[in-house]
């Protein structure tokens, strides 16, 4: 049951797997926006106007791929912390990302979870902690719930990096998701770094996917850097999913360009020549080539979108820095839904 | 035993049953999920037989894995169903920990209300049953730090089946603990029907003017039995069944203790960091000035467990003439 997907995107051809030009734009739109507003936070931090940031680089090709299978209004996403291009792919605006960023009082937790932690039942969108795998449980349970309550053409989407497939709540989770088929796509961004250990020294067997047939589940290998490929395979695992074929557990290749997150130096253990050399392989420009080169944009376009995506970039910072931070007596809502005087 | 019209008589167990058969029956949206609950009935037979009429969809045996049990619950009440997860033996959770502390507890508070975990994790805690380390512990005191959970630990079986229902319906995630060796032993009158009994809300069960003793679970029934010896003995003591551990009652104990002057906080959990500590301090901030006496803690010594020999549970737990002897003294002070 574990296959290797062919890539489907190269300089030479497009296998548009039934995609429009629109949504080909769209696809690459997310992936844009995706790496601004990761490197806005980057800036943001280090002009000392928030504390934190996260990086994504390396992830956009399989996030928005992924995204572009994700039907809005009836899918589940369950994500982890480094999904950013599948958050804003599935619908959430560049004002609610810098809201989160700089914590303010609209941010989707009123300033309390760390960036990128959304939490949004419009858009199906799940409120996730900073403990890997914990969500797959969560996720697993969702799409139970669509199961019992047989919501057909619905499914739930739950990402992890490949660090967090050595947890004990990934293997609870693959496991009880097989044994009542339910609907839902496991998708593993394999960026073969969790901070700073590598996949060496996470598994002895490098190909994560082969663990489904274990599972007895379908496994998918892809280019997580061919973000069409990546969407081919998430639309046919959802698509399973949702007409009650059961889960997939796919593994998207890609790799993490920058340091875990603002605050951690990866120069103290991979080397510049490893990081230049996977460089090369960039994903965005070159979906930006390919949809160029097939016509599907024009260089004018592309520049247009770009300028787009930067002034929308930049007015939702502006617009998110001028708002308030939450007051402290914020701190004491929400703790349970009755009224709560906490001792103190 | 009189039973009352519109009452039967249970024990803990069958009140533990029959209010989750009654909770199955009226809405749909509940579902039981754990460790042989199923074709089993559960290893103390509480769901017995539910498999059969509520279906497997609605009864799940697990596979057995404690985090994802909790887990999964999680994510089924995130999403509109009220599950009921049961952890085996309360020894058992702790490779849920994370689940119940930093996902379930922490649910609503992180997405600002956004998303809600109306969720209950039963439970059977407690010793004096032969269990050894792995089949007596008390858990209380390692959640109860942790806001946004609830906790509960009924001793009587109406309140067992008053604190569950208010449990199922509560919005957010209540750790219900059933005290294993009251089970069979505890037999009381239970109210027919749907009924509630507010979590946080403590019981004085005897009133009484020289003492007041705090307790819950198991101790509750042997403190009782030690105080009535007493007023025998012509000493008044109050004895104040908590409930509920999270949130704790802090007026009923401070009332009673502006009363009788002197408190003893019995429980079986060892005296380290337990819940007798927090209500000590408790009163200690808000009422010290009001003792007569010292405020006095009876629990189990501070070691890592009970034994299964039966000489080293019975050094771990108090006797019921032990708690005599402690309350005469304090009475006496």
């Amino acid at each position: 049951m574990a296959t290797k997907s062919k890539t489907s995107g190269s300089a030479s051809t497009l296998e548009r797997r039934g995609l429009t030009d629109e949504q080909l734009v769209g696809i690459l739109r997310t992936m844009l926006m995706h790496r601004r507003l990761e490197g806005r936070g980057f800036e943001l931090n280090r002009q000392g106007k928030i504390p934190f940031a996260s990086a994504g680089e390396g992830h956009e090709a399989v996030q928005a791929g992924a995204a572009m299978a994700f039907e809005r209004g009836k899918d589940i996403l369950v994500p982890y912390y480094r999904d950013l291009g599948l958050d804003i792919g599935i619908g959430l605006s560049p004002l609610e990302v810098l809201l989160s960023l700089f914590a303010r009082v609209a941010d989707h937790s009123g300033g309390r979870q760390f960036p990128h932690h959304y939490a949004s039942k419009k858009l199906g969108l799940y409120s996730i902690s900073s403990v890997l795998a914990a969500q797959l449980p969560h996720a697993v349970g969702a799409a139970y719930a669509l199961k019992y309550r047989k919501e057909t053409g619905r499914a739930v989407l739950a990402t992890v990096g490949d660090g967090a497939t050595s947890e004990g709540e990934w293997h609870e989770s693959m496991n009880f998701a097989a044994i009542h088929k339910l609907p839902i796509v496991f998708l593993c961004e394999n960026n073969e770094w969790a901070i700073s250990t590598p996949l060496a020294k996470q598994m002895a067997n490098p190909n994560i996917y082969e663990r489904a047939e274990g599972y007895g589940m379908p496994g998918v290998q892809i280019n997580g850097f061919d973000p069409i490929a990546c969407y081919a395979a998430v639309k046919e695992a959802m698509d399973r999913a949702r007409t009650g074929g059961g889960p997939t557990f796919i593994e998207a290749k890609c790799y993490r360009f920058l340091a875990h997150t603002t605050d951690d130096d990866d120069r103290t253990y991979r080397s510049r020549e490893e990081v230049a050399e996977r460089r090369k392989q960039d994903p965005v420009p070159t979906f930006e080539r390919l949809l160029v080169e097939h016509g599907v944009l024009t260089a004018e376009g592309l520049e247009d979108l770009k300028r787009s995506v930067l002034a929308e970039a930049n007015e939702a910072t502006d617009r998110a820095e001028s708002m308030p931070y939450p007051a402290p007596h914020d701190l004491y809502t929400n703790v349970y839904a009755d009224s709560y005087q906490p001792w103190r | 035993m009189a039973v009352t019209a519109g009452s039967k008589v249970l024990n803990n167990v069958e009140a533990v049953r029959e209010t989750l058969y009654e909770a199955m029956k009226s809405d749909d949206r509940t579902i039981i999920l754990g460790e042989d609950v199923g074709a089993r009935g559960n290893v103390f037979l509480i769901t017995k037989d539910f498999i059969n009429e509520f279906g497997p969809e609605r009864v799940i045996d697990t596979p057995i894995a404690e985090a994802s049990i909790v887990g999964i619950a999680v994510g089924m009440a995130m999403e509109g169903l009220r599950p009921i997860a049961e952890i085996q033996f309360a020894d058992f959770i702790y490779p849920a920990f994370n689940q119940i502390v930093g996902e379930a507890a922490k649910t609503r508070y992180r997405s600002n209300g956004e998303y809600t975990c109306p969720l209950v994790i039963r439970t059977p805690y407690g010793g004096g049953v032969r269990g050894a380390l792995s089949h007596s512990v008390s858990i209380e005191a390692l959640f109860y730090h942790v806001p946004g959970l609830k906790i509960v630990a009924p001793a009587f079986p109406a309140d067992v089946k008053g604190l569950l229902n208010a449990a199922i319906d509560d919005p957010d995630p209540v750790l219900f603990l059933e005290h294993k060796k009251t089970y069979r032993l505890i037999k009381g009158e239970v109210p027919e029907g749907h009924y509630t009994i507010p979590i946080g809300k403590a019981n004085v069960i005897k009133e009484g003017r020289q003492l007041t003793v705090v307790s819950y679970g198991l101790y509750v029934h042997w403190a009782l039995e030690a105080a009535n010896q007493l007023e025998n003995e012509g000493m008044s003591v109050e004895v104040i069944d908590l409930r509920s551990i999270r949130p704790m009652d802090r007026t009923t104990i401070l009332n009673s203790v502006e009363k009788t002057r002197k408190l003893l906080i019995i429980h079986e959990d060892n005296k380290f960091g337990g819940i007798g500590a927090e209500i000590s301090a408790m009163v200690a901030e808000e009422a010290l000035f009001s003792l007569d006496a010292p405020i006095r803690r009876l629990a189990a010594p501070d070691v890592p467990a009970m034994g299964y020999a039966e000489p080293l549970e019975h050094e771990y737990m108090s006797s019921p003439a032990q708690m005599a002897d402690a309350m005469r003294e304090l009475v006496k002070f």
